[in-house]
């Protein structure tokens, strides 16, 4: 078989799931559901250190960068100047220039404010920034951001963290047929064959944080969502049969006694 | 000696006058590799930290990656 990696701004991955390190118990639950997921991209987010309790566990203690690509994200951002600040600041760490835009525009269904979005997409690739943004399932939009330099378009399912699954499958489609960077479902997944359909419709990977952190057995999860992908790519790469209405054997009807 | 007041992520410290960052950044045992530095919100090159002395009322943020979705 082919070998069929991710690609992503000229860099290659061999698997197609990404994860979030948000929501977990522990650090160490965190890093062994990512060991179990197989991801080789996790996003990450930048916060204050905590100067009053120098004991606090570092993330990079637990997930070694140099072995696993961190992808600084802008989660709770609600406006342009805060996510441009915080992924300067991201890039300031330690170079990375991969980077996860993410603007918000409502605290309740944490949709993302497009506009800002867009902003940001054109301001950061012009400072060098390689930026996979998180967007709303609209494929006029997906096109805008296409043109100002995204390096991948990731549309959500559904809200960050209500698990409820691809709920525009026609507008996922769309957009996959209209562009050729990779396009990967982030945001709202629920369980592991919702990302099985995600892959069949022909996404060239998932990102996944709560359906698996807030599982009930984060670690099974985690696997289960590794084979959902790999099953999904396989499926949509195998090239599916045609739907018919009525019945057709499978037996051969002739020689019946 | 004297002392300043500044803030470092977001809460009021005491330092003492004539404290550069480097100095801050040992003072709070910082692992400086794994952080960034804003200064009154500009990024701080941490190769210049020595360089630069803290003033009253300098507002410095030091921030790390964390979990996140």
């Amino acid at each position: 078989m082919k070998k069929d990696d991710l690609i992503i701004s000229n860099k290659k991955y061999s698997s197609r799931l990404i994860v979030g390190t948000g929501k977990y118990k522990t650090m160490k639950e965190c890093a062994k559901a990512i060991e179990l997921s197989g991801a080789e991209i996790v996003t990450v987010a930048v916060r204050r250190v905590n100067i009053l309790d120098k004991k606090k566990p570092l993330l990079m203690d637990y997930i070694d960068p140099k072995k696993i690509t961190y992808l600084p994200n802008t989660a709770g951002c609600f406006n342009s100047k805060d996510a441009l600040r915080t992924l300067r600041l991201a890039r300031e760490i330690g170079g990375w220039r991969l980077v996860k835009l993410e603007v918000l525009g409502d605290k309740k269904n944490l949709f993302p404010e497009m506009i800002e979005t867009l902003k940001s997409t054109e301001v950061l690739t012009k400072e060098g920034f390689k930026v996979m943004v998180y967007c709303n399932d609209d494929p006029l939009m997906a096109k805008r951001l296409e043109n100002s330099g995204a390096c991948a378009i990731m549309p959500l399912a559904a809200p960050i963290g209500s698990g409820l699954g691809i709920l525009n499958k026609v507008n996922i489609r769309i957009i996959r047929k209209q562009t050729k960077l990779p396009l990967i479902i982030d945001a709202g997944l629920g369980q592991a064959s919702d990302a099985t359909i995600a892959m069949e419709l022909g996404c060239d990977g998932v990102l996944v944080n709560t359906a698996i952190a807030k599982a009930k057995k984060p670690f099974e999860m985690a696997l289960a969502f590794r084979n959902a992908v790999i099953a999904g790519r396989l499926s949509y790469i195998s090239g599916r049969i045609n739907k018919s209405l009525m019945g057709e054997p499978s037996s051969p009807e002739k020689g019946i006694i | 000696m004297k002392k300043i007041k500044i803030k470092v992520n977001g809460k009021v410290k005491l330092i003492a006058k004539n404290t550069n960052l480097a100095n801050l950044v040992h003072i709070l045992r910082i692992p400086l590799k794994k952080v960034a530095i804003e200064l009154n919100q500009e990024i701080v090159d941490k190769k210049k930290l020595k360089k630069i002395n803290l003033k009253k009322n300098d507002k410095v943020e030091i921030v790390h990656f964390i979990g996140g979705g």
